[in-house]
């Protein structure tokens, strides 16, 4: 037959389906059968799909995830420069613990600890030590377990009872303190906030510390306003009180947002290891740090603070190697790309960045309150980590300020409102990042979808305003419908990040 | 002046613009950064051109070894293209950020789904769902289970009015290190049972004795490091059930399916191992061994949310948005857990099926050969009754070199084959181990063997000597290479095994 097409019919289908399968007469995505199956969801299918089907079927669910540019809720990076991504998807298949394998993916973890332990002023004679981790979370955790265990070592020691140890904090710390401090069964001491003081309170702080007291956590950069907390003023308390009762107590700084934005920006502010009693610092690479998710850095100041019993030395697959950290397999591309970071940018970049952050930050604030709807709780000029926590000035209204982010992301912008640490519950904010990628000119688009905001919810009445609430709270509630919640939970449930 | 090019001085040269780059190459092996030592020690005071930056840490890269012919690791070094696609696109996502990223999450579930039905989770009562959740490892997902198992013992003891100061955990010497490292953060005493000569897993009636009212649980491992058998978890269970009921205690198995979860369901599905069983309440698996995706993801799932204290949960308000949190990490990246759920859904049973049954049917033909040279003694198992990993020794005891000395002479071949002692207390036999992974294919083990022999041929050859000599020279290569890196002294009395063989 010359040109002419053959019809098949649907029993040539149906015996082609028998010897090919369903995948006879159409690979392509949109044609083929899993177009029109469900995808698999809850449990394994039995047979294969071809490649670029998958990858396309995934591909699409995905686009019902948000844009990150206007998502103003997280600190984490969401804008790396092109030759970063590359980096890092030529790394992906790499594992970051096979040390033999990969040598020189480990020795750029010990450069960035290197530069990093550096940028923090670890005394230059001694022997600061670090780790790269997956985030602050766990290099809080092996700083509270590094200080949990050198206070019982104490104590044994002295022969005193090691069953009741616990920690000095602020009640405004992210979440992954609280669940060090219960994973590890540390006693939380907290330093309530009041109205007006969001920050850690350096006596009331030091007056909490008592004989069975590990450490005190200060936080620079707290989530809730931006503040850094001061840790000088901690130090120098807590040397006197050290010296008169003869204990060691130590501070660790929690500098995940702080970190990478203190020493460029408020270089006089003396915060790192230049105070003696600062032992151990966390900073996540992946929110000033300017890296995609899955990066962040536990440093000592020196390997006495670092309990031997904790470190294990392993022989992986033929080397040696001390290790001290929660993960142990993980992607060596985010460690990659931090290294990328500080030395593609270097000081002067990162003080660029820094101050143009600040600078817009410092301009939100202006313009909020020049509207005379908005309080402004975080601090200027480079006080704090570059982000604008506000309140609406007007207490009797209608409406509240999780009204006005629910309403804001009608326009696509995801600024998330919260209720405020204990014990000033009472007090709701409303919360912008300032991450590297939004400009003046986003900003000024911000402010005006803001202030329409305003304006429909003064006009809107109450009846109206309720309906609204209830609605975004069963449709949340359905999109939970497959995850577990909890109830009971008797101090702050609010994981603000 | 009409095309007439102006020849630069000296001089000129050396100017530098205001951000200080030399203005006349910014290619990247002409530009001054060439000849610069790279930074390494503190934060260089300028910045750099980003393709500049690019190329400099790639070049230093491609120091990094060859992955196809590390033979030691059971991470996965291959995936396809398009999975990988996947993974740059998301890299830049947040996992824990659900209110933006809603689906990364519900892809999280879906896989958690399938990998719970995988186990045979019991999928009858709406009020007692399998729970679980993605880690960034199996480390993680054990420390995550090893406290759960510690807080439901604790309650007990506590309504018991007993001490709670002495928990315990049962396990076989031959555990991965992370069980250590759970066990000493988490200040639980370690109950080993031993291995003898001859006998590489638990002995299961030896690890139900070890158990008194302080065991929080028993460990069993599908899928040994060491050798790569398969623990028997139904022995155990038995056991302790009889153990359980005689003393009204409730004592729990969790398995270890690191390797093996992703395995045994597919070669040896009548092998009884999961949670049909009565006592498994916790599993782990690692999505990156033969979950097939690159490193960053493990599973850890529960029987049911009986065995998740509810105090170790957070209820986590993220950014608007109401969670239940259990892990260790918070923020991640999404890539890794995206690209799990793109191999379960690619693959199917019948692809994993396919797969599974190569990397044994290899991993039985390379055992063979070793065999065949009568040269070599195997240890691991065959036909499906572990993993897909040859485990073997030199069969001649008085000769002048070890299987230290083979692993040492492959290297310079380019493989990564290593060799180490057996755990406790068998540290005299030494082993050397071939991981067969998805993309070990049959011609590749033929050049292997072709390699391995004429190691052993020229060992043969070599006398005591000169191999004394070769060791000592590669002790201190190594300790060269570690100079960059605190070495601890180690602990005193490090009683336990100190090879993190993984």
């Amino acid at each position: 037959m010359v040109y002419l097409s053959r019809l098949i019919s649907d029993s040539h289908l149906d015996k082609e389906k028998e010897v090919h399968g369903s995948e006879a007469f159409s690979t392509s995505v949109y044609g083929s059968r899993w177009d029109i199956e469900p995808i698999p969801k809850y449990s394994l299918p039995d047979n294969e799909m071809p490649a670029k089907i998958a990858y396309k079927l995934i591909r699409d669910d995905l686009q019902l995830d948000g844009n990150p540019v206007l998502n103003l809720a997280a600190f984490l990076t969401t804008y790396m420069e092109e030759e970063a991504e590359k980096l890092m998807a030529e790394n992906i298949s790499k594992n970051f613990i096979d040390y033999e394998e990969y040598p020189m993916t480990v020795e750029l973890q010990t450069r960035c600890v290197n530069i990093i332990a550096n940028l923090f002023n670890a005394p230059k004679n001694d022997d600061a030590i670090g780790v790269s981790t997956v985030g602050s979370s766990e290099a809080m955790m092996l700083a509270v377990l590094a200080m949990k265990r050198l206070w019982k070592k104490r104590r044994e020691a002295e022969g005193k009872p090691t069953d009741k140890p616990n920690i000095v904090m602020s009640a405004s710390v992210q979440v992954c303190w609280e669940k060090a401090a219960r994973y590890f069964e540390i006693e939380e001491k907290f330093v309530y906030l009041s109205e007006g003081k969001y920050i850690l309170d350096p006596e009331k702080a030091v007056e909490l510390v008592d004989e069975n007291t590990i450490g005190i956590a200060v936080i620079l950069g707290s989530t809730y306003t931006g503040h850094y907390e001061d840790v000088k003023a901690v130090n120098d308390l807590l040397l006197a009180k050290n010296k008169k009762t003869g204990w060691d107590v130590p501070i660790h700084v929690d500098a995940a947002s702080g970190g990478f934005v203190a020493p460029f920006v408020n270089p006089d502010l003396v915060w790192d290891f230049r105070l003696e009693l600062v032992r151990s610092i966390n900073v996540s690479g992946h929110k000033y740090g300017l890296c995609y998710p899955g990066i962040g850095w536990a440093l000592w100041k020196s390997k006495k603070y670092l309990p031997d019993e904790l470190v294990f030395n392993i022989n992986y697959l033929g080397s040696n190697q001390a290790s001290f950290t929660l993960n142990f397999s993980k992607n060596a591309s985010n460690v990659i790309s931090q290294y990328y970071v500080l030395i593609r940018l270097g000081r002067q970049g990162f003080t660029s960045i820094m101050e143009n952050l600040m600078g817009i930050a410092d301009y939100l604030a202006s313009r909020l309150e020049a509207t005379k709807k908005f309080e402004i709780l975080s601090d200027r000029n480079g006080n704090g980590v570059p982000l604008v926590a506000f309140r609406l000035k007007a207490k009797d209204i209608h409406y509240d300020e999780f009204d006005v982010a629910h309403r804001i992301r009608e326009h696509q912008w995801i600024v998330p409102s919260y209720t405020m640490a204990p014990n000033i519950q009472h007090i709701k904010v409303l919360r912008v990042v300032v991450r590297e990628d939004f400009s003046r000119e986003r900003c000024d688009l911000f402010v005006a979808d803001l202030m329409h905001t305003i304006d429909y919810l003064d006009k809107v009445d109450k009846e109206t305003l309720h309906i609204k609430r209830n609605a975004g709270r069963s449709w949340k509630a359905l999109k939970s419908i497959s995850l577990m919640t909890f109830n009971s939970q008797s101090h702050k449930t609010n994981g603000v990040c | 002046m009409v095309f007439l090019s102006n020849a630069v001085s000296d001089t000129r040269l050396k100017d530098k613009n205001e951000s200080g780059q030399a203005l006349f190459s910014t290619c990247v092996y002409g530009s001054r950064w060439t000849k610069e030592p790279i930074p390494k020690y503190s934060l260089p005071e300028e910045e750099m051109p980003s393709h500049i930056a690019y190329k400099l840490i790639k070049d230093d890269l491609q120091l990094d070894g060859n992955p196809v012919l590390n033979l030691a690791s059971f991470v996965t070094t291959y995936m396809e293209e398009e999975a990988e696609k996947l993974m740059a696109e998301n890299l830049s996502k947040n996992f824990i950020d659900y209110e933006e990223y809603p689906v990364s999450v519900e892809l999280q579930n879906r896989c958690v789904n399938i990998i719970a039905r995988l186990f045979n989770a019991p999928m009858d009562n709406p009020e007692a769902e399998a729970m679980g959740v993605s880690t960034i490892g199996s480390s993680e997902a054990i420390i995550l289970a090893v406290l759960a198992m510690k807080k439901r013992w604790q309650k007990r003891r506590i309504a018991e009015g007993k001490p709670t100061d002495k928990p315990n955990l049962v396990m076989a010497a031959s555990v991965q290190v992370c069980w250590e490292k759970a066990t000493r953060y988490l200040e639980i005493e370690e109950k080993f049972v031993f291995l003898t000569e001859g006998t590489y897993i638990l002995d299961p009636v030896k690890a139900v004795e070890l158990v008194d009212e302080n065991t929080i649980g028993v460990c069993v491992i599908l899928g040994s490091t060491y050798t790569g058998h398969y623990e028997d978890a139904k022995t155990v269970n038995e056991l302790l059930k009889q153990k359980n009921e005689e003393n009204g205690w409730d004592v729990s198995i969790h398995i270890d399916a690191a390797s093996g979860g992703f395995v045994a369901p597919f070669v040896n599905p009548d092998l009884v191992w999961d949670f049909r069983l009565d006592l498994v309440r916790s599993i782990n698996v690692s999505g990156h061994k033969y979950g097939l995706c690159y490193a960053g993801i493990g599973w850890a799932i529960w029987k049911s949310k009986e065995y998740l204290p509810e105090e170790l949960i957070f209820n986590v308000n993220y950014l608007g948005s109401d969670q239940a949190s259990f892990t260790l990490n918070f923020s991640k990246g999404a890539a890794n857990v995206i690209s799990q759920y793109y191999i379960l859904i690619r693959l199917g049973r019948a692809g994993f099926t396919s797969i599974m049954k190569n990397l044994m049917e290899i991993a039985d033909y390379l055992a063979q050969k070793l065999e065949d040279t009568n040269v070599f003694d195997i240890l691991s198992d065959r036909n499906g009754n572990g993993l897909p990993l040859v485990a073997f020794k030199l069969k001649i005891k008085d000769i002048h070199y070890d299987e230290f000395d083979v692993a040492q002479r492959l290297r310079e071949r380019g493989w990564i084959v290593p060799a180490y002692t057996m755990a406790p207390h068998t540290q005299h036999i030494k082993l050397m181990r071939v991981v067969v992974r998805e993309d070990f294919s049959r011609e590749r083990c033929d050049i292997l063997l072709q390699d391995l022999m004429a190691t052993v041929e020229l060992l043969n050859k070599l006398d005591k000597d000169t191999i004394f000599k070769k060791r000592t020279s590669t002790a201190n290569w190594n300790l060269l290479k570690s100079v960059t890196r605190a070495t601890f002294g180690g602990v005193k009395n490090e009683s336990h095994k100190t090879n993190g063989v993984c």
